[in-house]
């Protein structure tokens, strides 16, 4: 696989500011996102993983362009993306798609399968000639498995499953380089989880596609991506190989959360170590100093309520992957 | 679901499409589809036939009738529904169907203008409110508030006691200001109604991805904030042309509204729905009562009609 970067993030920040009494003063600020900085290589398929709550969503919708940062920057082979205006955003938009967590919500209800999968060719009239549009949606939607007759039927016509993948149709209408999945299975039963994420990768190993896949669903993650990023209370914990985050895990956090999926394996109930956090998620209006996670860590020390912990490489046992902990260390849970 | 899912194998052969069929050659939209769907709906075809009529009434009423309705004969005065005069004559011996089909006229200009009117700019007002929040929504909301808080009849008074009528004044001036009255006081009521609905579609999903996909204010508005926020509006649209109509002739017999000669059915209720009238001579009540019971209904199944057709999920 090339490791060219399409998509690179570098401490991006949001900040909700919130407002109280009749004038609308800012009293304070959720910080949904705080310093978050990655990599996406062409082709590659990155996870974000993380409890509800943790900024996951928002970074997505950052990396969509859908909010404004509050700080940080955004480079998408070469361009930055949040300095771009007019003519030159509608462009770069061709480029980075996504796909949303509700199948019900994300298909407007008036409009037909043609319409909608139709929609970005009528806003970006060069791509498709007029006359070929109507062809081309077929195409994307016979490309989805979807029945290219049913063009002129409504969402509500179609189950949940299928309604996501008329949203997959839409997002591959530009030939993006990048997709957005913002949650894309967690909506759906399990049988269709599986479906809808097959037709992911096939459409990835198609189109030469780079996902950033967002879900709180750890084995789904597992299963599409080839690195994950975990994310707590606005920042990243933890980046690396799948291989690395779910085999030899440093960040107290990613253990907590690994030891928490439900292994199908009846003779190991009972036996197997369960890390179970005490507490709740701090406030993000409120974030814990130093390291967020030192109010819930069974590590945590003096100089974790001090010092901020880097993301940087640190040693895992076999390698080096990135974590955010001062005392990382490689520990088996799954 | 008609069909099971089959996760089909499409390889790179992505030409090797099946063959469309009729249905699917031509394309369809939310409106072509609402189209085939009211010529389907045997309510639109009457009230759209209903309202046919009275549009064509109010155009050409010499086509309805040949007596005049201005001529008066006191002789005849509250005289019963005979075969000369169908519908009876009023207190000064007008015939009253005559006077009833010319008084089709001022009613329904000033019920579909009023409505138009508030229509219109409620829509527009409540659209740019909802959707650009801020600062213009608080004013324009504010704005609102202020002529919300006017009562209709109140406010209709002192306007057009501000800019009076007399004889002299041209027809459509007249109709035209009590269309701007009412207009004026009943706009924010459709533009709060506009403005929640608004609120409600605008953080769906769907909004999102045109954003996302580069849609430009304007499209995401008109193809998708719209679409879907123009149910209500249009129910309560079509209920309160009836009220247009009702008010004009409460404005009218306070004597600033339309005056006589000026003929509407809002003048000829005023008029019969005098202390002892009713019982003495109904039928002057009772005709332009019921056409303007029908107008009314007529509107409101159109408007039925047409939501009912606008939501594919009611097909």
């Amino acid at each position: 696989m090339s490791r060219e970067v399409i998509l690179e993030a570098d401490n991006l920040v949001k900040y909700y500011p919130i407002r109280a009494g009749v004038l609308r003063r800012t009293i304070g600020q959720v910080k949904a996102l705080d310093g978050v900085s990655f990599k996406l290589y062409k082709g590659e398929t990155l996870g974000i993983v993380g409890e509800s709550g943790c900024g996951k969503s928002t970074l997505g919708r950052m990396l969509m362009r859908l909010e404004e940062p509050t700080a940080g920057t955004l480079t998408f082979d070469g361009v930055d993306v949040y300095t771009q205006k007019g003519a030159a955003m509608r462009r770069l938009r061709r480029d980075i798609q996504i796909v949303f967590q509700d199948p019900y919500t994300s298909l407007n209800p008036r409009k037909t399968v043609g319409d909608i999968v139709g929609e970005p060719f009528e806003i970006h009239r060069d791509v498709v000639p007029k006359g070929g549009r109507r062809r081309r949606v077929q195409e994307l939607l016979d490309l989805v498995g979807l029945n290219p007759e049913h063009i002129n039927r409504y969402p509500h016509q179609f189950s949940g499953g299928q309604r996501q993948r008329i949203g997959i149709a839409r997002g591959l209408a530009l030939n993006p380089k990048v997709i957005i999945c913002d949650e894309p299975v967690s909506a759906l039963d399990v049988s269709v989880q599986a479906q809808v994420v097959n037709l992911l990768e096939k459409l990835q190993s198609e189109f030469g596609l780079a996902y950033v896949f967002i879900a709180h669903d750890l084995s789904v993650v597992r299963h599409i991506s080839d690195r994950v990023g975990v994310m707590y209370l606005g920042t990243m914990v933890e980046l690396g190989d799948e291989e690395q985050i779910y085999s030899r895990p440093t960040h107290p956090y990613t253990q907590a959360l690994l030891s928490a999926v439900p292994v199908p394996d009846p003779t190991l109930r009972g036996r197997r170590e369960q890390i179970v956090l005490a507490g709740d998620v701090p406030s993000p209006a409120n974030p814990p100093s130093g390291c967020r996670f030192h109010t819930r860590c069974w590590k945590a020390q003096q100089k974790c309520v001090t010092d901020v912990p880097l993301l940087i490489n640190r040693p895992d046992g076999r390698g080096a992957h990135d974590s955010a902990c001062h005392f990382a260390e490689a520990r088996v849970v799954v | 679901m008609t069909e099971p899912l089959t996760a089909q194998e499409v390889s790179g052969a992505a030409g090797a499409l099946v063959p469309a069929t009729r249905a699917a050659d031509e394309g369809r939209s939310l409106w072509s589809d609402a189209w085939a769907d009211l010529r389907r709906n045997p309510f639109f075809w009457v009230s759209a036939v209903l309202i046919a009529v009275f549009l064509v009434m109010a155009a050409f009423p010499q086509l309805f009738t040949s007596t005049d309705p201005y001529f008066a004969d006191l002789a005849h005065a509250r005289e019963k529904p005979s075969a000369e005069a169908w519908f009876g004559y009023d207190g000064q011996g007008h015939d009253v169907y005559a006077r009833t089909i010319y008084g089709a006229r001022s009613s329904i200009l000033v019920g579909v203008f009023a409505t138009l009117f508030t229509l219109v700019i409620g829509s527009l007002f409540g659209i740019l409110a909802g959707y650009s929040g801020g600062s213009l929504d608080a004013l324009l909301s504010r704005l609102g508030d202020i002529f919300f808080a006017i009562p209709l009849l109140l406010g209709g008074i002192l306007i057009l006691y501000t800019f009076p009528s007399d004889l002299e004044t041209p027809y459509l001036v007249v109709v035209g200001k009590v269309v701007l009255a009412l207009g004026l006081l009943g706009w924010p009521n459709i533009a709060r109604l506009m403005r929640s609905s608004v609120l409600q579609v605008k953080p769906n999903d769907y909004v999102q991805a045109a954003r996302a996909l580069g849609a430009s204010p304007g499209r995401i508005i008109l193809s998708h904030i719209l679409p879907n926020s123009l149910a209500a509006v249009i129910v309560v649209s079509t209920i309160n042309l009836g009220a247009y109509i009702a008010a004009e002739a409460t404005l009218s017999y306070l004597g600033i509204g339309l005056q006589p000669p000026a003929i509407s059915w809002g003048l000829a209720i005023s008029e019969a729905s005098g202390i002892g009238l009713i019982r003495a001579a109904p039928h002057m009540l009772l005709f332009p009562s019921i056409f303007l019971s029908l107008t009314v209904l007529a509107f409101i199944m159109l408007g039925d009609a047409v939501r009912d057709a606008l939501d594919p999920k009611l097909r």
